[in-house]
C-alpha cells in the first residue's frame, strides 16, 4: 500500500492536500492500480460549482471509465491540464497528478475523511 | 503482414475502363461553387482490380465470425445466423423496392413490418412497437426520448434523472446522459442483484425513469422484478427494460408483464440478425399504451388489408432514422420468428440458459463464480486466482486465441474484478462447448506451468499482442505515407 502521510482520503480513493482553504484532489494509488492504465483524464471546468459527492470528472483506462467524486464541496478554481496530454501521469505519479484544487466551502467536511491509517485498514477490507 | 493498399499504389494504375460516351464532357465548375472543388487530387491508391479484389480478400480473411468458430461473447448473443434468413431479405420483392414508391406497389413490404411488429409486441407483452431505432443505444435513445415527452406532457419537468444499476450496460448511463438526464446509481446487493433498500432511497418525483436489463449482466434474474416495478411507478416514474439479454428470457417471460413501460431488443442479438462487423444492427423499441402517442414516425397503419405509413401524430417525438429503419435486417428477423415459430422460440431461451449453465458447472472450480450458484444465459466468472499467479483475465482472453476462440467479454460488468463473462448461446452443441471447457482449463494449468505462454499470447495470430495503452493514448488513425 503506497501511502503518503499527512494526506487525507476518500472511501471513493481519492486522496486530499490541503493548503489554507485549497484542497488539491487526486486519485490514489489504490485506484490507478484498479484501473490500469489510464488513457484519458476528462478535466474539470474551473469555476463551477461542486457538491460533495458529485462527480468531478471521469478517468478513462482500458478497461473502463470511471467517475472521480468529489471528496468535498466548493468552487473549482484550478485544473491539472498537463494531464490532457499526460494521463499517464496519474499512473506514474499518483498524488503528484492532482486533478483539480477546490476552494473549500465547507471545511468541517475535511473531518469526514480518512487519514493514511484508516485508509489503509480500508482497502484492506475492500480486497 | 501483408502491404497496405496506399503501399501498392502505382501512379496511373486503374480498376476500370469507361465505354465510350456519347454525352460532352462537362467541367466540374459548371456543377459546384468553386470553392467547393479541391485543389490537388485525393491521394487514393491507384491500383489494378486484382489488387482491389486480394485487398479485400486478405481483410476477410483475417475477420473472425460465428461462422468460423465459437464465440461467446458475453452480453452479444453472438448466435449463428440461419442462412434463410438471407435467402428471404434478398427476395426480389424486397430488395428492389424503392422508399419513394407509392403505398399501393409495396403493400408486402409494409405488411411484413406490421406483421413484424405485431409479433415483438406479442413477444415482449407490450401494445405498440417502432422498428425504426437503428441499433439498441439508438433504441434506448428513443426510449428515453419518450420517457422524457410523457412526463413533459404532463407538465411534470422535474423528472431530471434516470436511474441505472451499477452493473448495467455502459450505454444505459451513456444513452440516459446523451438524453439530457442526471444519471444516478443504484447498487447491487450481495446477491449481484438491485439493492431494493438503496433503490427505495433514490427513487423520489425528480427521477424520470429506471433503466434495467434483466437477466441483468452478471447473469442472473431479477427476482424482485415486481417489487421494483412497484416502487418506481408509486412515485411516478417509467421502467425502461434494456433487451440486450432477451435471450434469456424468449417465449418465458415478458417485460411488458414485469411491469417494464419501454422495451427495446437488439434483433442483431436475440432474432439472429448479423451482429458486430457483418451489421447494421437493429433496435426496435416497444411502449406499453400510455407512451403510444410519442412514438417516432413513420408508423405502419393498416386499413381495410391495406398498408401505409401515418405521419399525423401531433406528439410524436419526431423522425429519429431516415426511411423505415434498417429494412432488410428487419426482414431477417421476421423470418427467423417465423422459421422458429412459438415452440422453437421457446427452445431459444431453454437452450440458452442450458448451455450457459452447463459451461458454468464445468469450470466454476477453476475460477472464482461472485454470484450464483446457476445462471440464465450467461454467466460472470473472476480470474482473482489466476491473477495473483501473475496472469491477468486479459493474457487468459488473448491465449484463446491461440486456440481458435473469440474471447469472451472481459473487465465487464464493473462490480466484479478480472471479469470473465461467458455467453455461448443456444446454437452450438455440446461437443463445441466440452472443447472450450477444455480449453479453459487447459489455460489454467498453463497460468500454472507454463506462465509465458500465456502472458505473451497469441502467438498464431496476424499480428502478435497489440499495445492497447499506446492506441488509446496516441492513436494514428490516418495512413500518412
Amino acid at each position: 500500500m503506497n501511502l503518503v502521510p499527512g494526506l487525507l482520503y476518500s472511501k471513493e480513493h481519492e486522496w486530499v492536500k490541503v493548503e489554507g482553504n485549497d484542497a488539491y484532489v487526486g486519485i490514489t494509488n489504490y485506484a490507478q492500480l484498479q484501473l490500469g492504465d489510464i488513457v484519458y483524464v476528462e478535466i474539470p471546468e474551473v469555476d463551477d460549482n461542486i457538491k460533495k459527492g458529485e462527480v468531478l470528472c471521469t478517468v478513462e483506462s482500458v478497461k473502463t471509465a470511471a467517475d472521480v467524486f468529489s471528496p468535498l464541496s466548493g468552487i473549482i478554481t484550478k485544473v491539472n491540464e498537463e494531464l490532457d496530454d499526460e494521463p499517464e501521469k496519474v499512473n506514474e505519479q499518483p498524488y503528484e497528478a492532482w486533478l483539480a484544487v477546490i476552494t473549500m466551502s465547507d471545511l468541517t467536511q475535511l473531518d469526514e475523511l480518512l487519514d493514511e491509517k484508516a485508509y489503509a485498514k480500508y482497502c484492506e477490507e475492500e480486497e | 503482414m501483408k502491404k497496405l493498399i496506399f503501399e501498392i499504389s502505382q501512379p496511373g494504375r486503374s480498376a476500370f475502363s469507361l465505354p465510350p460516351t456519347l454525352i460532352k464532357e462537362q467541367p466540374l465548375e459548371n456543377y459546384l461553387p468553386k470553392e467547393l472543388i479541391r485543389k490537388e487530387s485525393a491521394p487514393l491508391p491507384e491500383v489494378s482490380e486484382v489488387d482491389v479484389i486480394r485487398h479485400f480478400t486478405h481483410l476477410s480473411q483475417r475477420n473472425f465470425g460465428v461462422d468460423q468458430g465459437f464465440y461467446p461473447l458475453g452480453s452479444c448473443t453472438m448466435k449463428y445466423n440461419p442462412k434463410i434468413n438471407e435467402d428471404i431479405a434478398r427476395l426480389n420483392g424486397f430488395v428492389n423496392v424503392h422508399p419513394y414508391q407509392p403505398y399501393n406497389t409495396t403493400q408486402g413490404a409494409l405488411k411484413a413490418l406490421y406483421h413484424l411488429e405485431l409479433l415483438l409486441c406479442e413477444i415482449t407483452g407490450m401494445d405498440q412497437m417502432t422498428l425504426q431505432p437503428a441499433a439498441g443505444a439508438h433504441g434506448e435513445m428513443a426510449g428515453l426520448m419518450m420517457i422524457k415527452a410523457y412526463h413533459e406532457a404532463k407538465s411534470d419537468h422535474k423528472r431530471t434523472k434516470i436511474i441505472c444499476p451499477d452493473s448495467a450496460h455502459g450505454t444505459n448511463p451513456a444513452s440516459a446522459a446523451i438524453s439530457g438526464f442526471d444519471v444516478v446509481t443504484v447498487h447491487s446487493n450481495d446477491k449481484g442483484l438491485v439493492d431494493i433498500n438503496d433503490l427505495k432511497e433514490l427513487m423520489d418525483d425528480q427521477v424520470a425513469g429506471l433503466m434495467l436489463t434483466n437477466p441483468n449482466t452478471l447473469g442472473l434474474f431479477e427476482e424482485e422484478i415486481m417489487e421494483i416495478a412497484t416502487i418506481v411507478h408509486e412515485k411516478g416514474g417509467l421502467l425502461y427494460y434494456d433487451g440486450a439479454n432477451a435471450n434469456a428470457i424468449l417465449g418465458k417471460v415478458r417485460p411488458g408483464d414485469m411491469g417494464f413501460d419501454v422495451v427495446h431488443l437488439n434483433l442483431h442479438k436475440t432474432f439472429s440478425t448479423p451482429h458486430g462487423g457483418g451489421g447494421p444492427g437493429s433496435g426496435p423499441v416497444g411502449v406499453k399504451k400510455e407512451l403510444i402517442p410519442y412514438l417516432p414516425i413513420p408508423i405502419v397503419k393498416e386499413n381495410n388489408n391495406e398498408f401505409y405509413l401515418s405521419y399525423n401524430h401531433p406528439l410524436t417525438i419526431g423522425k429519429i432514422r431516415s426511411f423505415y429503419g434498417n429494412f432488410s435486417v428487419l426482414i431477417k428477423a421476421y423470418a427467423y420468428i417465423l422459421t422458429m415459430g412459438n415452440k422453437g422460440l421457446k427452445e431459444v431461451s431453454e437452450n440458452a440458459v442450458l448451455n450457459a449453465n452447463y459451461v458454468m458447472s464445468q469450470i466454476k472450480d477453476d475460477f472464482i463464480v461472485p454470484f450464483g450458484t446457476s445462471c440464465m444465459h450467461e454467466f460472470v466468472l473472476s480470474g482473482q486466482l489466476q491473477k495473483e499467479k501473475g496472469a491477468s483475465t486479459l493474457d487468459m482472453a488473448k491465449r484463446l486465441l491461440d486456440y481458435g476462440y473469440h474471447p469472451p467479454t472481459i473487465y465487464f460488468p464493473l462490480i466484479v474484478k478480472e471479469a470473465m463473462m461467458i455467453e455461448p448461446t443456444e446454437t452450438e452443441g455440446k461437443e463445441t462447448l466440452d472443447e472450450f471447457i477444455k480449453v479453459m482449463k487447459d489455460i489454467v494449468a498453463e497460468v500454472d506451468k507454463n506462465q509465458s505462454l500465456v502472458h505473451n499470447a497469441p502467438h498464431t495470430t496476424v499480428v502478435k499482442r497489440l499495445d492497447e495503452v499506446m492506441a488509446a493514448r496516441k492513436p494514428i488513425v490516418k495512413y500518412t505515407p
